[in-house]
């Protein structure tokens, strides 16, 4: 039969798909217009977009750079722009940017009265110390978050909380090398002890003998030391820290303090120890139950109180210390949710091989623990970050704080937006890059399981 | 593992300053430095200039002090305070001077436990309205919306005032004159009211000043001074007399510029004591014998403080009033220097 | 062939208390519980001796001491003649109120960013992408000032709204005036006898109030309160609070089951009017709280020689509203619960949602008309908008701030919450022909609310605790009254910060406390 004329026997082309399905026509119908509630939503907000962008575009790039004065910008921008126009006045940020950075930490603490650009004889270069500082953060942060880096660099890690606030205050070189030593005789305490006296009265002396040595002998071998071989850098007293240098000074040494903390706060709350669980959880709770910024006026108004007359530690010194333990509190719950992660396996495989529970947990469990942690260790402190912003409350001048002094300046009297945007602007870029961090992270973990 | 960091520190900052509640004099020439609390900024009074260094009307008392117990005048450490921190600041020592407008009153005095030793501004609270509301007296004010500065006495008297005169209100509290200022002139309050120094140095900015008018009324005293602790009368003298050397060299003359020729010895013997050439006032206050020529070389005498930070040629523009001299009709009136 | 021996009883030795397993977790805690006394102690000792150099004594008596500051928004009769104590508990008020709205809005726009973020829409979820990055990645007390600034900076000042060339309007057919000070919004107010001649509203409502214990003025001027003819003093009023909340709450901790039990007959019932530990707990709370008010010299609106300071008042118009309102809901859900069962056993849904609107709104309709419900709207006078209820500025700005910054947090919990939900199950509902809004409401959110619950109650905490930057913009919470202008004016630090701590402390125990029950109630029932 010659029926077969009916079927085809070769391949048609390929067809290009219909041009509403394909390019941007196609992306758009799927994307933008797929129903009429969609197409209606979509072009409400691209009308709202551009509502706004066209009040704060104008304003944010038609504006002045360079003024001396708000008045001055003001002029500048009604010869520019015409007399309607409302522009920037972003000469306040080219004025005062060094101070927004660094607040009055001097630029060579060689000669605390010396101005920027006018260095001493001998002077390292400006603001050598806090950028040497955020430097050495960044290097000792770096093989935690990113472990493709040679694992020699945790070195660095494991000296920066002693060298960090040794390079901010300055002072003698024998100060954080003391802190150091305590460790060693803590090490050195147990490595001794423990097989004399049994492993309890190991861990006992190791940690009691650190803290006389901190207490009672550092000083003293700190000022020893540093009359035979003299190796100091200038001091700079902590209220000169201000802008943002103390919110990311702040931030970090609470983080930093709070990671051992936390942990100890995580383990008691796990443990079987009625009145030791009963006293972390008390202490988490009651942390996490009130604001930050009680915690604040605590340390502004009451810590003084509660220590012995006659000590006192400088208003920075005490925000360091509550908002340590405030953030302790935080990380005691992430580590805790770190812990809760690991398979119980883990736990039980480390009592089969009879290992008793410090070693379990110094040995197994903790490095798995605070690996799963990471991503809540970033995202504590992002948050601890922000509310850095809150020491303003209590006079110290931080970025938010220094807003009100460059107000108060005749010059600025009168300035508000671009102080409140450019503040805005540089916390969004460390926030968003950590919080991205944090994410990539998050998916790496998910993966790799 | 990293708990030192935090005891690392402890060593490395802590400041033992023991026995702060006595001899305070001692404690600063030993740290070198004299810890003076100040606003976090008010125009005029204490901010920051660009590189950090501050300025103004209460910072010159800093600087005063400093100098005559040092000889330095740049020996100062300024710890800005707010409403709330100033007190327990001074309380616990963690400063030595608190020069930071704050009003004498008797509970500051007497129950809070604080010594003011002298009055370097006399205030008032005033109040201002925008020209156009056509108000003329404070007692028109009946249902305004009043911006107030939280965390002074303002707050107390305007209540006081207003409950005086049986007309009603709606407060709006606001933390520093900056905030109040954007808020008074966007109209969100009709009435701006605190010291009245405060009002003519915040109008002196206006883009406009003539379109706002300053009230008759003043309803309160507001005799702003530095203060110090109760119990350590020495360094209360030291301060005391700082003031009263910078209020008397106005009255005899002295200022930074003739001072070096002064100082050479005048045939004014209250001059000669005031500048250390006669007599042994600075050796009775523990200090060298030209602390009075130092705290006033630190920035001149009250009068060039004055101009230089507050007055008629500033862009607060404030006029001495009250605080002119005894002999010009005001009420500055040093005790003599004998 | 072993022979099984009992090891030799061991006499107790004091070595044992460090080497045996049995005793030493017992030691260790004995001697941390110890070391924790020690060092409160320590502390304790260290104040008392600080304070005494200071020559400061610790006292609450300040609180009952006249405040002498106005606050703007009150929830209940102030004054500045008012105590600190008073001004206190307005600023609870204060804060309770932010929290609540908060929270409130935050959760709604954080369900709807976070459903919206998931869209097919490109510019709606990356434009919900950027609102959440935005806000998540800049502090709150920046968005606080900014909100309060473009408060004062954008809507028209008063005084635009007058004259005959008004540049501005009262909006919503004259309802609601949008000004720089703050929204003005009909004001819902019972009774026909609080107009005055003028038309002006009258300060001092006259509804139906009553109250416990009585106010009185000594000889020396001040006030004292007594109830049932006691005197109350301060400290008793103190004490009274502080033992009678303990003692309900561990009674009802340790016996709320047996009570609850014993009340019902001694038998599992399943009446919806039985009593559970939950309604005891609710019972106990409210009893507390009257006998705290009673205790605070709550008396019967009266005003002694110009004193009326210490009397808290309590609607009764405002309190049959809630009361028929609660009841009328209860009917409602008891109606949709029976066309529950019948849908179940015949597979129809009767139609019912006309009978529980009706149960809900009519007797309402009614309990108001006869309870002479009007508004007052907006009215410029003098200088400021008169009548109608005031939302201020302050309000406003934290309000908009706290919410639009957690729901950024709320957002990325519901949409892991919403990923977290196999894609099965939508698929399943899509299979049964649900439309996508169906499938979002009643198959994805209900199992996604397991997830998000958790972390919600955090945020809601946080919200909580943020609303103490109020004093950025000058709101008047409990940081704004206690914790501000009476400690600023009193100068007593110790007290005031303790006690403020412990304020938000209970606020935000109450609040996880009431959160994990919700939480309990809403998890998957494992039988």
């Amino acid at each position: 039969m010659s029926d077969i004329s009916f079927v085809r026997t070769d391949m048609l082309p390929e067809q290009e798909p219909p041009a509403t399905t394909v390019g941007f026509v196609g992306w758009a119908r799927a994307n933008l217009f797929s129903s009429p509630l969609n197409a209606i939503l979509s072009i409400l907000s691209i009308v709202a977009v551009l509502f706004v962008l066209s009040v704060i575009l104008p304003w944010a790039f038609m504006s002045s750079w360079n003024a001396t004065s708000l008045t001055d910008c003001r002029e500048q921008i009604a010869a520019a722009y015409g007399p309607d126009h409302h522009g920037a006045c972003w000469a306040v940020i080219k004025d005062r940017w060094v101070q927004l950075v660094f607040g009055f930490y001097p630029p060579y603490p060689i000669d605390g009265t010396a101005h920027l650009g006018s260095p001493p004889e001998g002077a390292w270069p400006a603001y050598f110390r806090p950028i040497a500082t955020f430097v050495l953060i960044l290097t000792a942060v770096a093989p935690v978050l990113f472990d493709k880096l040679p694992r020699k660099m945790l070195l660095i890690t494991a000296v920066f909380p002693f060298l960090m606030p040794w390079m901010m205050w300055g002072g003698t070189f024998w100060n954080p090398v003391g802190a150091m030593l305590g460790f060693g005789i803590g090490y050195l305490a147990y490595r001794f002890i423990a097989p004399i006296a049994g492993s309890l009265a190991g861990v006992i002396a190791a940690a009691l003998l650190p803290i006389i040595w901190w207490l009672f002998l550092m000083g003293g071998f700190a000022s020893t030391m540093q009359s035979i071989i003299a190796l100091d850098i200038p001091t700079v007293n902590s209220r000169k820290f201000g802008g943002f240098t103390v919110s990311i000074f702040i931030g970090v040494v609470a983080i930093v303090g709070s990671l051992p903390l936390g942990i100890i706060l995580a383990l008691g709350r796990q443990s079987d120890l009625l009145i030791v669980k009963a006293l972390c959880v008390g202490f988490i709770e009651f942390i996490r139950g009130v604001p930050l910024i009680t915690l604040l006026f605590v340390a502004s108004t009451l810590l003084n109180i509660f220590l012995p007359p006659g000590t006192e530690f400088d208003i920075i010194l005490r925000v360091l210390i509550m908002v340590t333990l405030f953030a302790s509190a935080y990380m005691a719950e992430v580590v805790r949710g770190g812990l809760a992660a690991l398979p119980r396996g883990q736990y039980e495989a480390a009592d089969a091989l009879g290992l008793d529970y410090w070693k379990a947990q110094r040995l197994i469990i903790m490095p798995q623990a605070l690996k799963i942690s990471i991503p809540g260790i970033v995202s504590t402190f992002i948050g601890i970050f922000k509310d850095t912003t809150l020491v303003s409350i209590i006079a110290i001048l931080d970025p938010l704080g220094l807003t009100a002094g460059i107000r108060a300046n005749a010059q600025w009297n009168g300035i508000y937006w671009e102080l409140f945007a450019f503040i805005a602007f540089v916390f969004f870029i460390f926030c968003f890059s950590m919080s991205r961090y944090s994410m990539y992270l998050e998916r790496k973990l998910k993966t790799s399981h | 593992m990293k708990k030192s960091v935090f005891l690392g520190a402890l060593t490395v900052a802590s400041i033992a300053a023991g026995g702060a509640f006595a001899g305070t004099l001692d404690d600063v020439k030993a740290r070198g430095k004299l810890n003076c609390g100040v606003t976090t900024g008010l125009v005029g009074f204490a901010a920051p200039d660009a590189n950090g260094e501050w300025e103004g009307f209460d910072v010159g008392v800093c600087r005063a002090v400093a100098a005559a117990v040092l000889g330095d005048a740049t020996a100062v450490e300024f710890v800005p305070t707010t409403g709330k921190t100033r007190f327990t600041a001074l309380a616990s020592g963690e400063i030595d001077l608190l020069a930071r407008n704050t009003t004498w009153t008797f509970s500051r005095d007497v129950d809070l436990k604080f010594e003011f030793v002298g009055v370097n501004y006399y205030d008032g609270q005033g109040f201002m309205v925008p020209t156009n509301l056509g108000v003329t007296s404070a007692k028109d004010l009946d249902g305004a919306t009043v911006c107030i500065q939280t965390g002074t006495t303002t707050e107390l008297n305007l209540a006081d005032f207003f409950r005086a005169n049986s007309i009603s209100y709606e407060p709006v509290p606001i933390e520093t004159n900056a905030e109040a200022q954007q808020q008074y002139l966007a109209g969100a309050c009709d009435v701006y009211t605190t010291d009245a120094s405060g009002l003519a140095a915040t109008r002196a900015t206006f883009e406009a000043p003539d379109e706002h008018v300053l009230l008759p009324e003043i309803i309160s005293k507001e005799p702003l001074g530095p203060l110090v602790r109760h119990g350590d009368n020495e360094w209360g003298d030291v301060v005391r007399w700082t003031l009263n050397a910078l209020i008397t060299a106005e009255e005899l003359g002295v200022t930074s510029a003739n001072i070096a020729e002064m100082a050479a010895g005048s045939n004014n013997p209250e001059i000669n004591r005031l500048l250390g050439t006669e007599g042994s006032l600075g050796e009775m206050l523990g200090l060298s014998a030209d602390w009075g020529k130092n705290a006033l070389e630190a920035g001149g005498n009250y009068a060039e403080l004055f101009e230089k930070n507050i007055g008629e040629n500033t862009p607060i523009a404030l006029s001495r009033g009250l605080n002119a001299q005894w002999t010009d009709g005001g009420l500055l009136y040093s005790p003599p220097f004998r | 062939m072993t022979v099984m021996t009992d090891p030799p009883k061991e006499s107790f030795r004091l070595s044992m208390l460090i080497y045996d397993t049995r005793y030493r977790s017992i030691t260790i805690q004995v001697v941390a519980l110890l070391g924790f006394a020690a060092f409160f102690g320590w502390l304790i000792w260290n104040t008392s001796n600080n304070l005494a150099a200071l020559g400061k004594e610790p006292s609450f008596r300040f609180l009952w001491e006249p405040a002498g500051y106005d606050i703007n928004q009150r929830l209940l009769d102030y004054n500045s003649q008012s105590p600190h104590i008073r001004a206190a508990v307005i600023g609870v008020l204060n804060t309770l109120v932010i929290a609540v709205l908060g929270c409130i809005t935050a959760t709604i726009i954080g369900v709807l960013v976070g459903v919206l973020r998931l869209s097919k829409n490109w510019v709606i979820s990356r434009l919900m992408g950027v609102y959440v990055e935005t806000f998540r990645n800049v502090p709150v007390l920046l968005w606080i000032v900014l909100a309060m600034a473009i408060m004062i900076e954008i809507p028209p000042a008063p005084k635009e709204f007058r004259g005959d060339n008004a540049t501005a309007s009262v909006s919503l057919f004259g309802t609601v005036a949008v000004t720089n000070r703050g929204v003005y919004v009909p004001d819902p107010n019972f009774g026909s006898d609080r107009i005055g001649e003028d038309g002006t509203r009258l300060d001092e409502p006259t509804g139906w109030r009553v109250g416990l214990g009585d106010v009185d003025v000594n000889s020396s001027g001040m006030a004292t309160y007594s109830f049932l003819g006691f005197e109350i003093t301060p400290t008793l009023q103190f004490w009274a609070v502080i033992v009678s909340a303990l003692i309900a709450s561990v009674i009802v901790k340790i016996f709320g089951g047996d009570i609850a039990r014993s009340l019902n007959g001694g038998q599992e019932t399943t009446s919806p009017f039985r009593v559970t530990p939950g309604r005891l707990m609710l019972a106990v709370l409210l009893i507390a709280i009257i006998v705290l008010w009673s205790l605070m010299g709550m008396g019967i609106s009266r005003e002694v020689d110009g004193v009326s300071g210490g009397v808290f008042q309590i609607s009764l118009d405002f309190l049959l509203v809630v009361a028929v309102l609660l009841v009328s809901l209860n009917i409602s859900k008891r109606i949709k619960n029976r066309a529950d069962d019948i849908q179940e056993k015949s597979g129809v849904r009767p139609t019912v949602w006309y009978i529980r609107l009706a149960v809900v709104v009519l007797p309402m309709a009614i309990l108001l008309w006869a309870l002479g419900l009007y508004f007052t709207y907006p009215e410029l006078k003098g200088f400021n908008f008169k009548n109608g209820l005031h939302l201020r500025n302050s309000l406003i700005a934290l309000w908009l701030a706290l919410s639009l910054y957690t729901a950024a947090f709320i957002a990325e919990i519901v949409r892991s919450g919403i990923m977290a939900i196999s894609k099965g199950q939508s698929e399943a509902a899509n299979a049964l022909g649900l439309s996508s809004g169906r499938t979002m409401r009643l198959i994805v959110l209900p199992q996604a609310l397991r997830v998000i619950i958790p972390p919600m109650i955090s945020n809601y905490l946080n919200l909580t605790k943020n609303s103490s930057l109020a004093i950025a913009v000058g709101y008047f919470d409990i940081t704004g009254t206690l914790m501000g202008v009476t400690l600023n004016q009193t100068g007593r630090e110790l007290e005031t910060v303790l006690l403020g701590m412990l304020i938000y402390l209970t606020i935000s125990l109450s609040i996880s406390m009431a959160m994990n029950w919700y939480n309990e109630s809403v998890k998957l029932k494992e039988r």
